[in-house]
């Protein structure tokens, strides 16, 4: 019995931490499956946890600190997009600008957002709690696991199956693939590449906003600098070994929250596994995934966007 | 009977006004036309952000001058601390910007430079701190080569896994590269905040400080060797990527693998060789941050230059001369955000918000030298009842 209340113990807080970076990683296979790559979600994220932490704290409404959250995430991405698709610059590039930008952003206002134009460190908001469903949240072990939560993790049991409906099944989802499989062919058939991607970057800002929402609002409110602490980066790792579907992300997301959980128990306990080592092992997950997954014909399987990264520009067609 | 009601045929000439955009190729004089202007833009759009956070733009730039380079007041007294800590910065994103540039050249997205750069550092603070343990016999003067020689090694062959990957299972470099960063980063932390922890300084962060036979001197002010490794780099690329005919291989693998493969060059090899060098290259730099700058292993030394880095090869459009310029300048934009924090009480981070705003600019800008934009006019005749 000990050992069950430990691992769920831990799997709660792989929950936890497992949110936002499941929200920036819907939000990455959304624009990924359009062909656009976005590298800046760190930025996004930084920014949007800055923004959301300095909204609901002056406005005291925790609605609008997402709002505010998701406007700012959504805006970076408008630039990325704008940038990358009508502007044509490099995707690599542009993304690494923007992370750049994101991260001075936040680490600027949030030193200056602050009451009196101070800073926004060691300030106590408003924050999300955590809401225990009646009835469900009684069910022994699960029910504290999936239903005492907070509501960024409830949206998600319905945003993830929603989020794959429409990629698989829907003409929209269909559009947004085929554009990401061949802009050029795509376009010609009438719909819209450009646009399409630059609606399917936008939405996937968006998504990356409501997890920095849930960073400053739910998960360690308040804020400090470089608080996401590389979460737009594992998610961007994370987006491959998921192989753009929204499902597996889930897995991703839980195996990369779950080592984190661990290595706070693994702490607590006094075993002697360096918290660096047990760290690195998403990223070697992530890159092993890819080698086995990069044979040309596993890759068009597994669903990787044949135009990823490669841009497009009606009447601009080189190849 | 009744007639057949008599439809008036009325044609209406419908105008629209459409962009047309075409690809070309700027020339020399249009692209210099377009980065001045950028640069106008780029300066403009940083006032206007000063303008914004409510501080003096002219007041602004100038202490960001003073904060890079010194003002007169401080030449004057021969004084030229300033400019010295500029050359500081420019170490590390020299190196890496040269290590970066290598790869791009043959179009391998080496984003791993920070990687490189850890496992350089990591290398050379092994010999520093153990070299002497191991062997007791070693000459003084012997270990700094040695050094040298194992931070360009690890960085070397740390960035052949990534080749390796691309030539046998066809691994996008980009991820990879990017995977790599951060077990060699965690690697390094684990290490100096492990193992390698200096067992004197009560908890610190860091390896232990190393003797002085496995410290860099410095040149002037706190500018080291490194200044002169990148220099010598940059004159040696340049030489082996445009002036020989290996240079002029890996550029055109670049620009067209297949034309390439069918003129006989050897890709797999050419690809090893770049990444290789690229690698060796990051790996001097963390070598040299370490031995030069930092004389430990910690916290704070691996500052991710590389995505500066990209930034500026970028910028310098993958040319050598113009990459040691850049890097300059931009070494001392990130030194001008310290000042600015000072004198106008603005936090440093102002200086990363105007690196990205001027970038903008400039992405937006080589736009115009790849695309012509212009108008046509649409006539559709449409028949209307």
């Amino acid at each position: 019995m000990e050992t069950v209340l430990v691992i769920s113990g831990i799997l709660a807080i792989a929950l936890r931490s497992a949110t936002a970076l499941l929200y920036t990683i819907l939000g990455e296979i959304i624009a990924e499956r359009s062909g656009v790559m976005n590298l800046g979600l760190e930025g996004m994220l930084l920014s949007s946890a800055m923004i959301a932490f300095a909204a609901a704290y002056h406005s005291e409404s925790l609605g609008l600190g997402v709002l505010a959250a998701v406007l700012m995430s959504a805006f970076l991405a408008a630039i990325f997009a704008g940038l990358t698709i009508f502007f044509q610059a490099d995707q690599v590039l542009t993304g690494l600008v923007l992370f750049i930008f994101g991260s001075g952003l936040s680490s600027f206002l949030g030193q200056r957002l602050g009451p009196g134009g101070a800073t926004l460190v060691g300030l106590a908001g408003p924050k999300f709690s955590r809401i225990p469903i009646p009835i469900l949240s009684e069910i022994p072990i699960l029910g504290d696991l999936f239903f005492n939560q907070d509501i960024f993790l409830y949206a998600l049991y319905f945003i993830i199956p929603v989020c794959g409906f429409i990629l698989y099944r829907t003409r929209l989802g269909l559009n947004l693939r085929a554009v990401g499989e061949n802009p050029i062919t795509s376009d010609t058939l009438g719909l819209r590449a450009q646009l399409t991607r630059f609606l399917a970057v936008v939405a996937g800002g968006a998504f990356v906003g409501l997890g920095g929402a849930q960073i400053a609002l739910s998960y360690s409110p308040g804020w400090t600098d470089g608080m996401t602490s590389g979460r737009g980066w594992i998610a961007f790792a994370l987006v491959i070994f998921s192989t753009w579907d929204p499902g597996r992300a889930v897995l991703g997301a839980i195996l990369f929250g779950g080592i984190s959980a661990l290595q706070f128990r693994l702490q607590a306990i006094g075993l002697a596994v360096p918290s660096a080592v047990l760290r690195m092992l998403p990223y070697i997950f992530t890159l092993v995934t890819l080698i086995l997954i990069s044979s040309p014909r596993f890759l068009k399987r597994a669903g990787i966007p044949a135009g990823l990264g490669r841009n497009f520009i009606r009447g601009g067609e080189k190849n | 009977m009744e007639a057949a009601p008599i439809l008036h045929k009325k044609t209406m000439t419908l105008k629209t006004l459409r962009f047309k955009v075409d690809p070309y190729s700027a020339d020399r004089t249009t692209r210099l036309k377009i980065s001045g202007l950028s640069a106008i833009v780029a300066i403009l759009a940083s006032s206007g952000l000063f303008l914004l956070v409510g501080a003096n733009p002219i007041q602004a730039f100038s202490s960001m001058f003073t904060g890079a380079f010194g003002n007169w007041e401080y030449w004057s007294v021969g004084e030229f601390y300033q400019l010295s800590e500029t050359l500081v910065k420019m170490i590390p994103v020299l190196l890496t910007t040269l290590a970066v540039l290598t790869a791009f050249r043959m179009r391998f997205w080496n984003i791993g430079a920070d990687g490189q750069f850890a496992m350089g550092a990591v290398a050379a603070t092994g010999i520093a701190l153990f070299s002497k343990s191991w062997f007791p016999s070693l000459p003084d003067w012997f270990v700094l080569p040695l050094m040298f020689i194992a931070g360009m090694l690890a960085g070397a062959l740390y960035a052949s896994i990534s080749a390796f990957l691309k030539l046998k299972f066809g691994v996008n470099e980009i991820i990879s590269t990017l995977m790599l960063n951060y077990v060699a980063i965690l690697l390094a932390e684990y290490l100096y905040f492990g193992p390698w922890q200096d067992p004197q300084g009560m908890g610190f962060p860091g390896t232990a400080q190393f003797e002085l036979f496995a410290r860099m001197p410095r040149l002037f002010g706190r500018v080291h060797p490194g200044l002169i490794f990148g220099l010598v780099v940059a004159l040696l690329l340049w030489i082996w990527l445009d002036r020989t005919p290996q240079g002029f291989e890996v550029k055109m693998t670049g620009l067209n693998p297949q034309a390439a493969r069918y003129a006989g060059v050897n890709l797999v090899r050419n690809t090893l060789l770049v990444m290789l060098v690229s690698g060796a290259i990051a790996g001097l730099a963390g070598m040299s941050e370490v031995s030069g700058l930092a004389y430990r292993l910690q916290q704070g030394v691996l500052a991710g230059y590389g995505n500066t880095a990209i930034i500026v090869a970028w910028l310098s459009r993958l040319r050598v001369g113009p990459a040691v310029i850049v890097s300059f300048l931009i070494s001392a934009l990130l030194v001008s955000g310290e000042q600015v924090q000072i004198s106008l009480g603005l936090p440093a981070a102002i200086a990363l918000v105007l690196q990205g705003l001027i970038l903008f600019v400039f992405l937006i800008g080589d736009f115009f030298t790849r695309f012509r934009i212009s108008r046509v006019q649409l006539t559709t005749k449409q028949e209307q009842m």
